[in-house]
This record gives structure tokens, sequence and C-alpha cells, in this order.
């Protein structure tokens, strides 16, 4: 069991969360002198009644004492015999939401606070749900203030159904519920003689003996890189933090998401050479051979992690400014940074009832599922198979604000990507990749696709036939097979979007729907095409026979495109 | 080994805390107080790039008014781990003869924030390690690991940047920079049981020892040198005392003790029923005096 528990406290405003906790700082006789004859002394002076004011203790920037409220993340230390303590004391107020998650992310377990005058509230089930969503696994709900309800049994019992019902609601794992007073000190440290109802333990034991079962489920060995160690022209090593499984020497590892083996040469556990090192520990690891390793690559033992591009992620949305689909933020996952753009929402998540809400932006605080598409192709795994690398944050490239952070929850295997040109007509629609620009990446020597924006396109529109990579004639056709439509483009401009069993041949220039031209030159040709395509069980085949990318297209050289 | 020990997962966080700030920050610094924190931060610098050196230089503060064995081993450091030392004293405050006895919170600002600011401009370093932690202070309780600051130092205590996971946001734009505390979640007892296991030296004033001091206002303060002025009836005589924390002398309470070994330091602190900061007498000038020092760039 490890012996260092690290916890939130979060609830409402007035559940009474900092005074629990420093009710139970007190009572473990935790207070130096002199941080006590400073609660006095602010007591004194910044005061709601003229008693020690235990949340005072928490409290601890001028403004929340003038307002009595707490408006950022407090960190407190404290050992029993049983074990070291580290908690975090969350506001309660909604408009600090992002700061309550901030302790959520750091916390192995929450204890959620609830006024038993008030029941289960929605800022109970907000921050449940974004306990739940950060990776909380263990929880505690501390129905507070009983001695206010007379300590009556009934009372906790109506409350306890609530809670069991969100539980089930948002399928959280471990959870106890435990009847207290902050205020009175019952069952925080001490059994309290008013609720002999109650057959629980008190909080203080619970938290002592619980045990929070490491996450085994993560597969095999994995370690973002943080930095190469280059000290002379002869060491090279790759400097990180294990973050699953066991890594020793003569290991075969691949580098991602390049995918190179090799084998591990040499470990340096900080400054000692080891011959085997495990999760959590810091490292510096050589390889046999030259590989190709920079910081953000991913050093693993498995083949099966997966390398993405696209993804759908649970955001919660921090920055004032609202998020704008479309836009590129910067993303960081695991040691990586690089763009990324949200391209649609795909609903908002109502935090009182769970309740999928359909939405075009999102505000601050507000959680929403959204896909997402990364500049480049890069490791990345779900949240609850490999955290380190399905957790991540946005940073606005403008302000640099923290604006978002968010956890992997699905892949998108079947959609490339998701910023497309859409043709629309009358009553058919397609999407097509014929205005995305390729460009090779010199700093990752690597052929990069790239959508500007996504656009919807209807008759009469006119359309960029000229783009950085390609150049299409003023008139053509475009055949999107996959859709069975054809887009007749004139002079620049749509002048038809139909079905391709109504198009017969107009000896426009050919040009399917990813931009590549198509080795047609008559009716003829045209019919023989459509019967490959028909018959054709190979793609590779047909492309080969039929497709030509160099018709329209180029790849530009690039290098500081993607520079972060 | 299947667990890593409370002291090991500390040690991982500070040491992939220092690597991310490496990694991503254009010119780190790491602040050099010479205090025992301090020797942790350093100690945890040189394990995380090992074999190379850390590639960053020290920065100390020099008010002037340290311990004249702080400035001795402060040298003898940084010889013994052939790392680039910088020492930065505000001159203007020395010219304008400031000091702790005459100007009180003026000094604090003058000769540590000031300097400072000054220093961290003066280099254009853009990122500084500090070795604060959130068990000293309840404002730097409330405090990120990577604490932003604008063009003007400012910690802006009510809109701080979220810090989520261990996924550190660094950006900056031009003209503001970072302030990073590797040892946020070390508690003092941490740092002595860190410090033991580890065989890190440390100011030998951290040990009891014969020392010349006068007892005012309830603090036992040394007379270090000859600067320190002498109310009438006060008259320095050798106590054997140790220090907890270290700074500016006239500043700095110590405490009557035996404790000459590690061992028996740290058992004192566990026993402890003051905490540490209170022997820094700047600390209670008023309430939330910390914190507005803070906001004003102090670290």
């Amino acid at each position: 069991m490890s012996r260092l528990l690290k916890f939130i406290t979060c609830g409402s405003v007035d559940d009474g969360k900092s005074t629990l906790i420093g009710h139970l700082l007190y009572d473990t006789k935790l207070l130096y002198a002199d941080q006590q004859q400073a609660l006095e002394l602010d007591s004194k002076l910044g005061s709601r009644e003229g008693e020690a004011d235990y949340s005072l203790l928490l409290d601890g920037l001028m403004a929340e004492r003038e307002q009595g409220i707490t408006i950022d993340v407090a960190y407190r230390y404290f050992t029993t015999d049983a074990r070291s303590f580290i908690v975090a004391d969350t506001p309660g107020h909604e408009e600090y939401t992002r700061n309550m998650a901030v302790g959520a992310s750091f916390a192995d377990l929450a204890v959620i606070l609830i006024d038993a005058s008030q029941g289960v509230l929605v800022q109970t089930r907000r921050h449940a749900r974004i306990c739940a969503m950060m990776g909380i696994r263990y929880f505690v709900f501390a129905v507070n203030k009983m001695d206010l309800v007379g300590y009556k049994q009934e009372t906790f019992d109506r409350i306890q159904a609530d809670i069991l019902m969100l539980k089930a609601e948002i399928a959280l794992e471990n959870i106890y519920i435990i009847p207290l007073s902050a205020t009175e000190g019952d069952n925080i440290t001490h059994k309290s003689k008013d609720m002999e109802w109650y057959a629980g333990t008190t909080l203080i034991d619970y938290l002592e003996q619980i045990d929070i079962i490491s996450d085994t489920s993560e597969k095999g060995f994995y370690m973002p890189v943080q930095r190469v160690c280059r000290p002379n022209h002869t060491f090279r090593g790759f400097q990180g933090q294990i973050e699953a499984g066991r890594i020793q020497v003569g290991d075969e590892i691949r580098s991602l998401p390049g995918g190179r083996k090799a084998l591990v040469k040499q470990i340096y556990l900080t400054d000692q050479q080891v011959e085997e090192a495990i999760s959590g520990q810091p490292v510096t690891i050589q390889l046999d051979r030259e590989v190709d390793v920079s910081r953000g690559c991913v050093l693993a033992d498995r083949a099966d992690l997966p390398i993405g591009k696209s993804f759908t992620a649970s955001l919660l949305w921090m920055d004032d400014l609202p998020l704008i689909t479309g836009k590129d933020y910067l993303i960081k996952i695991g040691t990586k940074i690089l763009p990324c753009v949200i391209t649609s929402i795909s609903y908002k998540t109502d935090v009182n009832t769970g309740g999928k809400i359909p939405a075009s932006q999102l505000v601050k605080n507000e959680i929403a599922a959204c896909d997402i598409v990364l500049a480049e192709f890069t490791a990345l795994d779900l949240f609850h198979s490999r955290k380190t690398l399905g957790e991540f944050i946005l940073i606005d490239r403008v302000s640099n604000m923290t604006a978002a952070c968010g956890v992997i929850t699905t892949f998108d295997n079947q959609k490339e990507h998701n910023a497309k040109s859409c043709f629309c007509g009358r009553d058919i629609s397609a999407q097509s990749d014929i205005f995305e620009e390729f460009y090779y990446n010199l700093e990752s020597s690597s052929i990069i696709g790239y959508h500007s924006d996504k656009e919807t396109y209807r008759v009469g529109d006119s359309v960029p036939v000229k783009g950085e990579s390609y150049h299409y004639p003023d008139t053509f056709d475009i055949m999107i097979l996959k859709d069975e439509v054809v887009v007749l483009v004139r002079d620049k401009r749509i002048a038809a979007i139909s079905s391709l069993n109504d198009y017969s041949y107009t000896e426009a220039p050919l040009i399917n729907g990813q931009g590549f031209g198509i080795r047609v030159k008559s009716g003829e040709e045209f019919a023989e095409f459509i019967r490959c395509y028909q018959t054709s069980k190979d793609s590779t085949e047909l492309y080969n026979q039929w497709i030509s990318f160099e018709a329209y297209r180029q790849v530009i050289f690039n290098s500081n495109f993607w520079i972060i | 080994m299947n667990e890593l020990s409370h002291l090991d997962e500390l040690e991982a966080e500070a040491i992939y805390i220092i690597r991310e700030v490496v990694s991503e920050c254009e010119r780190p610094v790491m602040l050099y107080s010479i205090g025992k924190d301090s020797s942790v931060m350093l100690h945890l610098a040189l394990k995380a790039f090992y074999p190379e050196k850390p590639p960053f230089p020290l920065l100390h503060i020099d008010t002037t008014w340290k311990f004249r064995e702080m400035i001795s081993f402060r040298d003898h450091i940084a010889k013994k781990h052939q790392i680039e030392l910088l020492v930065y004293t505000n001159e203007d405050g020395v010219k304008r003869g400031i000091n702790p006895f005459d100007h009180g919170a003026a000094y604090t600002d003058i000769m540590k924030t000031q300097a400072l600011k000054q220093a961290l401009d003066k280099y254009g370093f853009t990122a500084a390690f500090g070795g604060g932690r959130r068990d000293e202070e309840k404002s730097r309780a409330k405090e990120r690991i990577f604490s932003f600051r604008n063009e003007a130092h400012a910690w802006d205590p009510k809109n701080q940047r979220p810090e989520l996971w261990k996924l550190y946001n660094t950006k900056l734009n031009k003209g503001e920079s970072m302030r990073i505390f590797p040892l946020s979640n070390w508690t003092e007892k941490d740092i002595w049981q860190y410090i033991q296991r580890e065989n890190i030296e440390i100011v030998p004033l951290y040990f009891a020892k014969e020392r010349p001091v006068i007892y005012r206002d309830g603090n036992i303060i040394m007379a270090d040198d000859d600067r320190l002025p002498l109310l009438p009836g006060e008259k320095p005589e050798f106590k054997k005392v140790r220090f907890r924390t270290l700074g500016c002398y006239p500043l700095t309470g110590g405490c009557e003790s035996d404790a000459v070994t590690l061992d028996e330091i740290t058992k004192e602190t566990l026993g402890a029923v003051t905490s540490e900061r209170t022997s820094r007498v700047i600390d209670k000038e008023a309430e939330g005096s910390m914190e507005r020092r803070k906001r004003e760039g102090y670290f």
C-alpha cells in the first residue's frame, strides 16, 4: 500500500470544506503553534463570528479572506502514524470550477461534501462528474452539517439514496458515505455519540486504510521522452519518467511514432547505473544504435501502442474566451506539443442530468465531447488504457492561456480527418479532400496533409481552384466515387452537383475527390474507368492504372509550418 | 523493488519538473539561496541531468547581510560542482546605505525583491527555479508549481494558470517569465530526511555550535560581524544555537539546541511545535505580507 495519499475536498459553496480540513489538521495535532497563533490573529481580524475559524487556515489569499470564499486550490500536508497525506482544498463556486479541476487532476481520491440540510446539489453532481472525468476512482461522500438536521438517520438515508443514484449514473467505482459534522467534529477523527445508528468508520480511519490500487491495467513499458542528454559525442541518452511497466538492459524497444526498433544498452536511474527500472522512476536510457528519437517521442516495448491523428475527447473548457471550432490551438500530450484543430463539438454535457445538449460553442467551465485533429501522427491512447497518453491540455496560441484540459475517449478510425470540404446539392451531398494541401515537412521527414478550413460549397459558389500545393483548371468535373456524386465546376464556380448515375462524360478534365487527375480523355475511356472501378477488388491497382497525383498537385517543402 | 517510497516519489516529481523547464524554457536559471532547500534543489538538478551538468547557472541575490559562513559555503559548492555561479547585489541600495535595522520592510523590497528583478532582467532569464515549499506559508500553499509572472514580475493570485496533471504550460509572451518550484510538495520533514538519505552537504549553521548571540524581541540573533548595532544592555554571549532557516543574519532567529547530527536535527524537527518560517522575522509584519511581496515580484 502506498504510504502517500493525495486527496481533494470539493462540493458546493459553504458545504464546509475548509472547516473540515481545518478540523482534521487540528484534531490530529498537526497545527504548528505559530500557525495556531496566526489563526487566532487572522480570526480576530477577518472573522465571521469571533470564534476560531478553521477555514482561515486554508483560505490563504487576502482576496479570499476579504470575500470569505475559496478562490484557488490550497495544498496542505499532514502525517498520521499510518500514512502521509496531501490534501488539496478546492473552491466550491462554479466560477472557479477550473481551479477545482486543477485539484482533481492531482488526486487519487475525492472527498465530496454535501450539506445535510441541502442534499445533493447541482454543484455536487458537477464536481463528481469532473472528478470522474479527470480519472479519480475513489470517492468519499461526506454528508456534513448533520448537527443542523438533528443527526437524523432518515435525512442521511434520503441523501444516501440520491448519492447511490448519482453513483450509478456516472458509473463511479468505489464510494463510501459518511455522516459528519465538521464544526462539531463528529465522525472526523472521533466516532460521533449523536449518530450511533451509523456503523461505519470515521473519515480519518477510512483515509488511513483505503488502499488505492495502482492501475495495473496499463500494458507494457512506455516512457515519453523529456529530453536528449548528450554530454559528449559518445553518450546519447533519452531522459524521462517511466509511466508504466518496467525496462531492463537488453530489452527491445521502439521509438514512436517512427516505430524503429533498438535494444536498451544502458539505464541510469538518476545518477546510478542500474540493470532495471520501473514505473515512476526518472531514468536516462541509452540504445544500442542510432535511432531518431527526440523530445515528444515515446519509447515503448509493445507494438500495439496506438499512433493517431484524430480522436474524440471529453473537454473541460477553462479559458475566458469561448472555444472556437476550426481555430488552431497547441495541444500537449505527454511531452509532445503540436498544433491541433477542434473540428466539431459533438455535444455539451448537462452537468446536472448528464444529458447531451447540441452546441456550436463552449464557454468557461462547460464540459463537452469534441472531435480533435492533430497536425501530425503521434503516440497517444485512450485515457482509460494509458493515462499519460490519453490526457492533454490545449493552449491558446495568442494568449498562451491553458484553454482546456481533456481526456481521449474514442479514436476516429473511420474518418481520416474531419476537416473535409463538403459539396451540398438539393438532396445529395459529398465529402471531399480536394482542397487539402500537401506539405513535405523537413522537420519530421514526412508528408502531411492539411485542411485549412472546413467549407461547405453549394451550386453557384466559387471554389479556390489554386492553392499552395494544387492548381486545377477553371473548368473541370469532380468525381467523388465513394459518395457517387459528381460536381461540375465551370469558370471557377459550381454549376451542378448531381448523382453519378445522372452524369454523362462532358470532356472537361476529370478529377477525383482527393484532387488527383483521372486519366480519361474520351467517353469510351470513361466507361472503361467506371467498369474497372465497379469490378476492382484492389484499389492500389485501380489507382496506379487510372489516377495521377501529379496532374494538378505537387508537394511543397515546409519546415516551419508546424514549428511551435 | 516494486514500490517507490514517499521520498522516491517526491524526487521523481522534482526531477520531472526540472527537466521540463530545461526542455521548454528559453533561459532558465536556478535561484540559489544557499539554504537547505536550495541544497536539495541543486542536488536534484545534478541528478536530473547526469551525466550532463545542469544546463543553467546558479544565481545568488546577495544582500551583503548574509551569514559569512553562507558565503564561503556558496563559493565552495560552486567550485566543487564546477557550476557557473552569478552573484547579484543591488549596488544602488548599497550606495544608499539600505540596511535591515533602519529600513525594515523597505530593506527586503530593495535588497531582495528589486535586486532579484534587476538580476533577472539583466541576464534575460525567462524561467527561475526557486526552492519554495507549499507547507511554509499559506499564500505559498496556493501557488502553482509553474508560477506565471507578468512583465513586472508580479504574481496574480486571483487568476493563476490552471495546472493539470503534469502537463505544465510554459508558453510566454515577450517580457513575461516563470518561477518554478520543484519542491512545492515537500515538507520540512521530507527535506531533512532526504538530506540524510542522500548525504547532502549543508551549511554548518544548521548544526548546533557555540555562537555569539543576543536575545531580542523573543528572537535569538547572531552577532555575525560588528555591523550589528547593540542596544543598551545588550552584549553578545556564547550559546549553543542552530538555525532552522538561513537568510540575512540580523533577520534570522536561531534556536538553542544540542543537535549536532542530522539524526538529531530530524528528531528535533519532527517534534517541533513552531513552524520554521516564524524564525524569519519578516513574515510576521502584517497579515498577508508574503502574498503582498510575491505580488510585487518576490520569490
